[in-house]
């Protein structure tokens, strides 16, 4: 039939990107979302952060192997591709930190033996590439139907030499900075899930990053909810 | 940061957990609590809504409420772990709370007991059938359980057939058992699907809401041509026409309907009628 085959819900949320330079507090890139955009993985997101953008499938749950069974839970696997070339170490220990991240919410316990597969190929990086991860992610494990208990999010910021913080960084601002941080947060109580930072910072600055962080997340919690109330609101 | 001090201080406000009752018919996100009831009266005035008469104020009855797909309990409240629209059904024979449970949209099965599916037979192996089901591992069939077998007279079943049955074994721990016959001993419509027609896929959500009582859709099919049907719970239907050219079009509504408006659908339905 010519109508959509697969549900849409686009959402654009302003949050606050074209009002002037970034300080510190919330200001985020443009956020896109869409789900259930392919046809044959269980659920399915793409996630886009400005011009990083990152395509996910969600496989779950499914036969598994049985070298790979574990007897109480589900087995959780990831797999993360890059634009260009072949998958190196690089990929290897992203995949590593955002499979920690969902294992924490995935409430594995509920399909022991099984295997929840997810795969992530990134579309396009211009910075913040493993929050945009993260936020794929758990779009997808939500239109998976994947039993969780809470949801999370990614956020990077990055430290100037002088100290500035800048929250959702590109490509290039990523470069220039002294310290980039990596934070996943859960949407219960904004939880510290996973971190993981390069680069020379104090412990006063860490704090300060994970609250600006904390409070990023507020906003793409509410993105998730306005996405996730439209995709439904048109059944 | 006195800034962002102070969003951190209304961001814990927010994940209060909200009565079970305001969010009803609402999507509700995982990690969500939601408070049942009578623990509303509990919170104080924070809960609003009438305060029952109680003969004995100091106790707290307790209602049993069953706590369905999509909810689990934390402590005493319940915990949302999908994304979907909260439902609650009042209790029929006015014992308990109701049930509520979670309207969310998925593609993959998870075998339940009682539930009514469509299988493939892919394995014979001694004195079961190992039928693909959808799940994560294939379930298993007795070859006594249809009606009238005897380990003399044998059910006559293939590898590749279709198999309407329920399942009577089905939980997390085991592998899925399943059978062709109900609690008397009839077949009931259950055992081997005859071999024309065609087998496809949809959600979940779509089987629902086509085996609701009150749908149209089925109705307004059987008008159009003489059909033979079966719905199965794990997202598969089977379907057949007098022609192919019949069963295609019927599998291909079948499908779109999941995203048809009712307009857009009895549209259609008036052009196939004509044609």
């Amino acid at each position: 039939m010519e109508g959509t085959m697969h549900a849409d819900a686009k959402i654009r949320a302003e949050t606050g990107t074209e009002s002037g330079p970034r300080g510190p507090g919330c200001s985020l890139r443009h956020f896109a979302c869409e789900q259930n955009l392919l046809s044959r993985p269980d659920g399915s997101a793409s996630f886009m952060q400005g011009d990083t953008s990152v395509l996910v499938g969600v496989y779950g749950p499914a036969e598994v192997k049985v070298s790979k069974e574990i007897f109480n839970k589900a087995t959780l696997e990831v797999i993360l591709r890059p634009k260009i070339g072949l998958p190196g170490v690089a990929e290897k220990s992203r995949e590593q930190l955002i499979r920690n991240t969902c294992e924490a919410v995935v409430l594995g316990a509920l399909h022991p033996r099984t295997s929840i597969t997810v795969v992530l190929q990134v579309i396009s990086d211009a910075g913040s590439l493993l929050a945009c991860c993260l936020n794929a992610a758990c779009m997808a494990l939500v239109d998976a139907g994947v039993p969780m208990r809470a949801l999370f999010c990614g956020v990077t910021c990055t430290l100037g030499a002088d100290g500035t913080l800048v929250l959702d960084p590109t490509a290039k601002q990523e470069k220039e900075a002294r310290a980039v941080l990596t934070f996943a947060l859960d949407s219960v109580e904004q939880k510290l899930l996973m971190s993981t930072t390069k680069g020379l910072y104090s412990d006063a600055e860490l704090q300060q990053c994970l609250a600006a962080a904390q409070a990023a997340s507020q906003h793409v919690f509410r993105f998730y909810r306005e996405s996730l109330q439209r995709r439904y609101s048109k059944s | 940061m006195a800034e962002v001090v102070a969003v951190a201080a209304e961001s814990l406000a927010g994940s209060r957990a909200r009565a079970a009752r305001t969010v009803l018919n609402q999507v509700v996100l995982p990690g969500e609590e939601l408070l049942l009831p009578e623990q509303e009266d509990a919170e104080g005035p924070g809960g609003g809504g009438e305060r029952p008469l109680r003969l004995n104020a100091g106790a707290r009855s307790r209602v049993r409420v069953v706590c369905g797909p999509g909810l689990r309990r934390c402590g005493d409240r319940l915990l949302v772990t999908k994304c979907g629209r909260l439902r609650h059904k009042e209790p029929g024979s006015g014992s308990g709370g109701g049930v509520y449970w979670v309207d969310s949209q998925q593609k993959r099965y998870v075998p339940v007991k009682g539930d009514h599916v469509i299988g493939i037979v892919t394995a014979k192996s001694g004195d079961i059938f190992k039928v693909d089901v959808g799940g994560s591992e294939p379930a298993s069939l007795s070859y006594l359980a249809f009606e009238g077998a005897t380990k003399r007279n044998r059910p006559n079943v293939q590898v590749g057939d279709l198999i309407y049955g329920q399942f009577v074994v089905a939980n997390k721990d085991m592998e899925p058992e399943m059978v062709c016959i109900d609690s008397c001993g009839r077949a009931n419509g259950m055992g081997v699907i005859g071999h024309d027609g065609l087998l496809f896929k949809v959600t979940l959500g779509l089987i629902r809401k086509l085996l609701a009582p009150d749908c149209e859709i089925i109705q307004e099919v059987g008008k159009l041509y003489p059909l033979e049907i079966v719905f199965g719970m794990n997202g598969r239907i089977w379907v057949k026409a007098k022609t192919i050219q019949q069963t295609l079009i019927l599998a291909n509504i079948l499908e779109a309907c999941e995203h048809m408006t009712t307009d857009q659908r009895k549209q259609i339905f008036s052009r196939l009628a004509e044609s």
